[in-house]
């Protein structure tokens, strides 16, 4: 019978929430010795769990279980910039899988990878060249708790083609396998000067429709952004929501034009308005928005989601699943129209994935 | 032989690592080099790229706070503490 997993990466390790029917939850765990997490995937070409550690004491590693959770082990063999390089590698943030290949984003800026399941790794890119590069890794150009790549996305068809976010910085694409990047910014907003136009933009959340990959969208800090050509150009959608802040997204498995935000309040608070906690969804590429709250609590929830903090499965009505800063699980098993928590109590969460195996 | 004490955080990260274990060497880098051999990758948990000590990390020889560079004597106890922090 399937089974669908949802990762939970949290400030003291893993948690596995596992069901049958997507009612029922059964939660295991904490996992990876109870590390500090800021992602776990599940690569479902191998069916290994991969989470991104960095422990205050041991430094940063990549735990991996190829048994959904029964057993791990880690690796940072390679994860280095070496003893004599400008950089510094001060942590690891974000994992992606695809074609064989583990990415992992780390900062100082730089995509490693692991071509042998996570057992070792390789430096495959810093960016060199790309306008900013030469500041990015500078801490006084960094927001504090800076992510460094704080996503990579591959293209599922195309072992070269992938995305990279530098934080606070720039959507950069390559076509030849890290070769060369180009940055994806424009049409972007920014409400403070850029020196270069190109980049400059500070990208919190890229998500491709699984149905069309022209499609894209993005929660950026400042405002929603819809791409129809593959993020060669971005187009603004922020009307209707309550904020243009957020960080989580995600895009519905079989309809490029919906697609899931959480916003929230845009100063240091960065929660829920209001206290009202609230999913929004468009069903027409941006052009409108609905609320999504039946099962979330609509007063006193200052709740925050992190830019891994939502996700959606792929079955035919698809399930949505978001976890918060103060440790709840929300999931909804019908599209966003109803929601249960599934889990609360667990340290601050970094990270949701899901999969069904 | 130096005679080193791990701290309690690093034992779960590699199989049958004990708490406490001799070591043919020289100076602290080479103890932990040794160990290294032994359960590959413990050397990442304690050492930071330059090389140095990892931040929040510290080692002592013989009740002295020591570095990588060290030198230790036969029979020079090295204890390796995870700094007392976090929450």
């Amino acid at each position: 019978m399937p089974q669908t997993i949802v990762l939970v990466a949290t400030r003291k390790g893993l948690f596995v929430l596992e069901s049958g029917d997507r009612k029922d939850w059964n939660l295991r765990g904490p996992y990876c010795e109870s590390w500090p997490l800021y992602h776990a995937i599940l690569d479902q070409e191998s069916g290994t769990i991969y989470a991104a550690a960095g422990s205050e004491w041991h430094g940063s590693a990549v735990w991996r279980s190829s048994d959904l959770g029964e057993t791990w082990e880690h690796s940072s063999e390679g994860l280095s910039y070496g003893d004599d390089s400008e950089l510094k590698l001060n942590k690891i943030s974000s994992l992606s899988a695809a074609n064989g290949r583990l990415f992992v984003g780390a900062e100082a800026c730089g995509i490693f990878e692991s071509s042998d399941g996570g057992k070792t790794f390789s430096l495959l890119s810093t960016l060199d060249g790309q306008p900013g590069r030469d500041q990015w890794n500078d801490p006084a150009n960094q927001p504090p708790g800076h992510l460094g790549i704080s996503q990579t996305t591959q293209d599922p068809d195309d072992p070269d083609h992938f995305w990279a976010i530098v934080q606070g910085h720039s959507l950069f694409e390559t076509n030849d396998g890290a070769k060369t990047w180009a940055p994806r910014n424009k049409g972007l907003r920014a409400d403070w000067p850029l020196e270069n136009p190109e980049v400059g933009y500070c990208v919190h959340c890229l998500c491709i429709s699984p149905v069309e990959k022209t499609r894209m969208y993005q929660q950026n800090h400042v405002g929603m952004h819809r791409s129809d050509d593959a993020g060669l150009s971005w187009t603004e959608i922020t009307e209707g929501l309550p904020t243009e802040f957020g960080f989580a997204a995600a895009a519905h498995p079989h309809d490029r034009d919906t697609f899931y935000v959480v916003p929230l309040d845009p100063g240091h608070g960065r929660t829920m308005p209001e206290g009202h906690a609230a999913v929004w969804r468009t069903q027409d590429g941006g052009s409108s928005w609905q609320r999504l709250d039946n099962g979330l609590p609509h007063e006193g929830a200052f709740l925050g989601v992190l830019r891994r903090g939502m996700t959606i499965d792929a079955e035919d009505r698809p399930g949505l699943y978001f976890g918060t800063s103060t440790g709840q699980v929300y999931a909804s098993a019908d599209e966003g129209e109803s929601w249960r928590e599934i889990a609360a109590y667990l340290p601050a969460i970094s990270s949701v994935e899901v999969a069904v195996v | 032989m130096a005679e080193v004490h791990l701290p309690t955080t690093l034992l779960p990260l590699f199989q049958k690592l004990p708490r406490c274990i001799e070591v043919e060497a020289a100076t602290v880098n080479d103890a932990i080099a040794e160990l290294d051999a032994r359960w590959p990758g413990l050397r990442d948990r304690l050492v930071d790229a330059g090389p140095t000590i990892r931040p929040h990390i510290n080692v002592y020889v013989d009740k002295e706070r020591a570095q990588l560079d060290t030198t230790l004597r036969q029979g020079s106890r090295v204890d390796v503490i995870a700094a007392i922090s976090g929450g």
